[in-house]
């Protein structure tokens, strides 16, 4: 009965998102108020329908009914609760009900928020995010119910994928899709703006909120997915380029563009035409990125649905939206307008630098991502297309971007100087070179780029620090003058500061731990000991467990350095009985210099174990730095500027179209 | 769909038979070659070696038989004294350019290769056309006439 109910509810969701889609658009055509006033109920409806919908689904996950072909199909009466509920989007129909209630919460967001909209964009962006949502509802539907039932109903289900059996795997998906699907918002505003034929800073202060939302989930959503990696897949190796995660990285590479290039056009009505098309593409990838995902056209680590017809489908929903954004786009845009002038040495042209090397970055990505695709397809001919090849062309477009962040917000709007903005620059400068060198002259193995890339890390750091020392700081302020700006800074120069920081933070864990890590891989009995990185590590043997489902093999190591205790580690190996597959859960020391990390292998012949031993220097800063980007986000999403400024600024402008209707 | 798809189910297996391989990467002990420079080299060549049943990992990486068997076969090579681009080229000969995670430059990849460098010369051309029209447009504007001057300031007197 529930089951079918959430089913039922579905159905609903689809009605009225076609209504959401249709009306409004009429009404705003029409110039009809009341017609275009159904947008706002009709997406606050839907999302309490898909919320039925996915209640529905989890009840039957939680309560173990495995007459629902889902449940039985990826859950087991055994597993742990929090995986119970995680099995709801840890499969294709399930992980395609979140998708559509991000979206409708997004929808319903606006509804909700968007009192001071103007009314047509209003209609106009909610019909677009109806037509999404109906789209994708009935996709799910007709390809993936995930209410489908069986009968007679079996006894025990068959269990969920060990491997996502796991804390940071079960709330990666929510974080990624309410990433992907934020984006949907830019692209609803995009293709609104479109259809109007007009935009203007207020347009670029709505979407700002919504894009800044997005890209914090899916930041840390592709966080959690590279931690998951690190600790679950047992080699200490923290990003893949496997297509599945350039898939989530392209739409964020997309997304920090959006972000920087919809601020110039917030603040100087610049770029307009370029905003609206990356908008398009950023909300594209996102797409792209679920095909990817759930066509199966890829199988990998992630992809865990394996059915052409949905493919299909999902790839004619990608040429729909895709092909019609991008066609409207060209009929449309040349209305937009150029906006404000400004020289290529200043604030806008630091943002359009930005813009050049993200998006080219992002088309490395693409092209290595869909290339053996493409090639394959045409051909026949299979190729790889590995670290190797985007370490080439992804990284020294990345390297310049990194040198150029500091300056950015140093520069003035309109016309810049380079020469000031450097010499405020120029202790940070100093630092991170002095520290480069250093490194170099005492580093006794690893690469040379090494040390210049810890040393840009510094730069980032620092330049963020630099920046907001200039701010308070300018025109020889007293002590309680630095105090008093300190507090008066915008929350958004805080947050922006902050996220370059974070970033600094990750490129400096990604090139420690690259560059330095050391491994051991030795065969070690019982009372054998090995070495690493300073630490001494006794094998004391393996002892067996019983988890709620799983039983494991848990190796024992005492840790010492300089000969006193420092730890134990409990690398495992877990067999999971009813899936009947293994994973491996690596013994982690965490330090401030970094991670020690064992895996147990196998045993071998004579009694001894392989065992694999790594010290990854500073990688917690990888995802630490991502953590500070997303609070960045967060600090900036609180500045008032940008929550109270524009519905204000949106409601003054608006009232006299209001009142001449 | 309650009828269960063969194939779905196939695919499944076959994915878990994949997944079981995946965990706990790369060298066992007992690969590890005595020389250590040799070693360093198989290392090295492994890590630009793909395994063939996993997704973009490299044999260095790799866990599956198959990665094992690729990786004892490159020491075998290296000892027979085969140098870094032979052994190379003996997998692929064996195993086809799909093994290798940077691909070799040839007509088929030549677009691969160049595409992200066309993308950013044309985006560079692209701005630049772009800021040439925008200055173009600022100081193509007519300064205003006497006439529109004299109605100019009878506005601003007016105001």
């Amino acid at each position: 009965m529930i089951a079918e109910t959430g089913h039922y509810a579905l159905i609903l969701a689809l009605a009225v998102a076609i209504v959401q889609t249709v009306l409004p658009l009429l009404g705003a055509r029409l110039r009809d108020p009341q017609l275009a006033a159904v947008a706002a109920p009709a997406a606050q409806m839907q999302f309490v329908l898909v919320t039925i919908a996915f209640i529905a689904l989890t009840i039957a996950y939680v309560t173990s009914d495995f007459s629902v072909e889902n449940v039985w199909r990826n859950s087991h009466s055994a597993k742990p609760l929090l995986y119970k509920i995680s099995g709801v989007w840890g499969n294709h129909e399930g992980s395609m009900v979140l998708w559509v209630l991000i979206l409708a919460l997004f929808g319903a967001s606006v509804a909700a928020f968007g009192a001071n909209l103007p009314r047509q964009l209003k209609a106009n962006v909610l019909a677009v995010q109806g037509s999404i949502a109906a789209a994708f509802l009935l996709f799910i539907i007709t390809t993936s119910n995930p209410f489908a039932r069986l009968s007679p109903a079996p006894f025990d289900g068959e269990g969920l994928n060990p491997v996502l059996q796991d804390p940071a795997l079960a709330f990666h998906p929510p974080f990624l899709y309410a990433g992907y699907v934020g984006f949907s918002m830019a692209f609803s505003f995009a293709v609104a703006a479109l259809i109007d034929g007009r935009i203007d800073a207020a347009w670029a202060r709505w979407v700002r909120p919504w894009t800044l939302a997005a890209w914090m989930c899916l930041t840390l959503g592709i966080a959690m997915g590279s931690w998951w990696a690190y600790y679950e897949l047992g080699w200490g190796g923290f990003w893949f380029w496997d297509p599945v995660e350039n898939a989530s990285f392209m739409p964020w590479l997309a997304g920090t563009a959006l972000l920087h290039s919809a601020l110039v056009m917030e603040k100087r009505d610049a770029l307009k035409v370029w905003t609206i098309l990356l908008a398009i593409i950023t909300f594209s990838l996102s797409l792209m990125g679920t095909f990817l995902v759930r066509s199966g056209v890829l199988t990998s680590v992630h992809a865990f649905a394996v059915d052409p017809a949905r493919g299909i489908f999902i790839l004619a929903i990608m040429g729909v939206f895709i092909g019609g954004a991008l066609a409207l786009f060209a009929w449309r845009a040349p209305l937009l307008g150029q906006g404000g002038l400004f020289a290529p040495i200043s604030r806008e042209g630091a943002l359009v630098l930005n813009n050049l090397l993200l998006t080219t970055a992002c088309a490395a990505v693409f092209v290595g991502t869909l290339y053996p695709l493409a090639l394959e397809a045409l051909t026949g001919d299979k190729i790889s297309v590995g670290a190797p090849f985007f370490n080439l062309t992804f990284g020294p477009l990345i390297v310049p971007l990194l040198i150029a962040v500091p300056f950015g917000p140093l520069l003035a709007w309109k016309r810049g100087d380079l020469v000031a903005a450097a010499q405020r620059l120029m202790a940070a400068a100093a630092v991170a070179i002095g520290v480069a060198i250093l490194l170099l002259a005492f580093q006794r193995r690893g690469p040379w780029l090494a040390p210049i890339g810890i040393g840009l890390g510094l730069w980032l750091i620092l330049g963020a620090l630099s920046e907001i020392a200039y701010r308070v700081r300018r025109s020889g302020a007293g002590s309680a003058e630095v105090w008093r700006r300190l507090r008066n800074l915008p929350r958004a120069a805080y947050g922006s500061a902050l996220a370059h920081a974070g970033l600094g933070l990750t490129v400096i864990g990604i090139v420690a731990t690259t560059a330095w890590r050391s491994e051991t891989i030795v065969a070690l009995k019982p009372g054998d000991t090995a070495e690493i990185a300073g630490y001494e590590l006794t094998f004391k043997g393996v002892a067996p467990n019983q988890g709620p489902n799983y039983r494991e093999r848990i190796g024992i190591f005492a840790v010492a350095r300089d000969g006193r205790a420092v730890t134990a580690l409990l690398p495992s190996k877990r067999e999971f009985t009813v899936e009947k597959s293994a994973t491996t859960e690596a013994g982690i020391h965490a330090s401030w210099r970094g991670d020690l990390y064992a895996v147990l292998g196998d045993p071998l012949d004579d009694g001894a174990y392989s065992v694999r031993l790594y010290f990854n220097p500073l990688v917690r800063l990888i995802w630490l730095g991502a953590l500070v980007m997303f609070a960045g986000g967060a600090v900036s999403l609180s500045d008032r500027r940008l929550r109270v400024g524009a519905p204000m600024r949106g409601r003054t402008k608006g009232a006299p179209a209001a009142a001449s209707k | 769909m309650t009828e269960r798809n063969p194939f779905f189910a196939f695919a499944l297996g076959l994915w878990l038979l994949v997944l079981a391989a995946v965990p706990a990467g790369a060298v066992q002990p007992d690969e590890i070659l005595a020389d250590p420079s040799l070693e360093a080299r198989a290392r090295a060549i492994s890590a630009g070696l793909r395994c063939l049943v996993c997704q973009n990992q490299s044999i260095d990486d790799s866990d599956a038989p198959l990665a094992r068997d690729l990786r004892l076969l490159v020491r075998e090579r290296l000892q027979e004294g085969d140098s870094d681009d032979e052994v190379v080229d003996f997998i692929v000969a064996r195993y086809g350019e799909f093994v290798l995670l940077k691909p070799r430059f040839s007509w088929t990849t030549a677009l691969l290769w160049f595409a992200t460098p066309a993308v950013l010369v044309a985006a560079l051309v692209l701005i630049w056309l772009a800021y040439r029209r925008r200055r173009a447009g600022s100081t193509g504007l007519a300064p205003l006439s006497a006439s529109e001057k004299r109605r100019l300031n009878r506005l601003l007197d007016e105001g």
